[in-house]
């Protein structure tokens, strides 16, 4: 990644007093200083691909460093946190990438753990859905944080992971598919479509999988 | 995935989808926490620092 040397090109009048000049531009301030309300969403994001709260604190770390020394290339009008969330997300594929340090085998912590059957009200209960959240790789993560929980379009998470909105709807279609095979739920299907949990936490895979 | 099937389908696939983006916001929510702790505001007021003193 280029974060290391600043854009000549871009450089700030460093001088030029912050204000009086325009009025209405009171808001337009120094967008560094809008990093601090920022940092509880980096560290929900940076805990959602570690899923270590040691390891999201120093990656929180590294993108804070990151993002300091080249709010030079942050274009005023777009969005912070997409930006921030960028740095974050490619400082820990690539550290991933080197140290090659895949999370060891979730699924040997809870492949033998039984799902609880959905709540009737339709609801899946939290921490059968965390372990399923657990269970999917980095990647399936990342995307449906991006896109499920904090609402950006295919086209804006695709952006901020660096490939084609296509593919980043495909990956979120597969993402919650796989999701829904780990809670033994049928894509297509209702959560509650069944009234015996058990059967259907057996059954469930035998849902349709759409391609 | 077919056309064909989607008045059959769409309602419990969109509520279905509905659900888990209810439940993932809620994984993300839990794991916000307003308070920023002092090792952060310390790297900004030093990273503050050094950029006055540049």
């Amino acid at each position: 990644m280029t974060y290391i040397d600043p854009s000549p090109l871009h450089e700030r009048c460093e001088n030029e007093p912050a204000t009086g000049a325009n009025p209405e531009a009171g808001t337009i301030a120094d967008p560094r200083d809008e990093l601090p309300d920022h940092i509880p969403a980096l560290r929900a994001f940076a805990i959602s691909l570690t899923r270590n709260g040691t390891e999201a604190d120093d990656l929180v770390q590294e993108t804070i460093m990151k993002a300091w020394s080249n709010f030079d290339k942050f274009k005023p009008g777009t969005e912070l946190r997409a930006w921030l969330f960028t740095i974050l997300r490619n400082t820990f594929f690539s550290s991933k990438r080197k140290t090659k340090r895949e999370v060891s085998d979730p699924e040997g912590v809870h492949a033998g753990s039984l799902f609880e059957k959905p709540h009737h009200d339709g609801r899946l209960a939290m921490n059968e859905f965390s372990r399923a959240f657990d269970q999917l790789s980095a990647e399936h993560r990342e995307v449906l944080i991006l896109v499920g929980a904090n609402g950006y379009s295919y086209q804006e998470a695709a952006d901020m992971m660096g490939v084609a909105a296509g593919t980043a709807k495909s990956r979120a279609s597969r993402a919650r598919a796989r999701l829904c095979e780990i809670l033994g739920l049928g894509e297509g299907e209702g959560i509650v479509a069944e009234q015996s949990g058990a059967t259907m936490a057996v059954l469930g895979l035998s849902g349709r999988q759409s391609g | 995935m077919s056309d064909r099937h989607i008045m059959t389908e769409e309602k419990p696939k969109a509520k279905l989808r509905r659900d888990i983006d209810e439940n993932l916001k809620r994984v993300f929510d839990d794991a916000i926490e307003e308070e920023i702790p002092d090792r952060f505001k310390q790297l900004l007021a030093q990273l503050k620092a050094k950029e006055a003193g540049k």
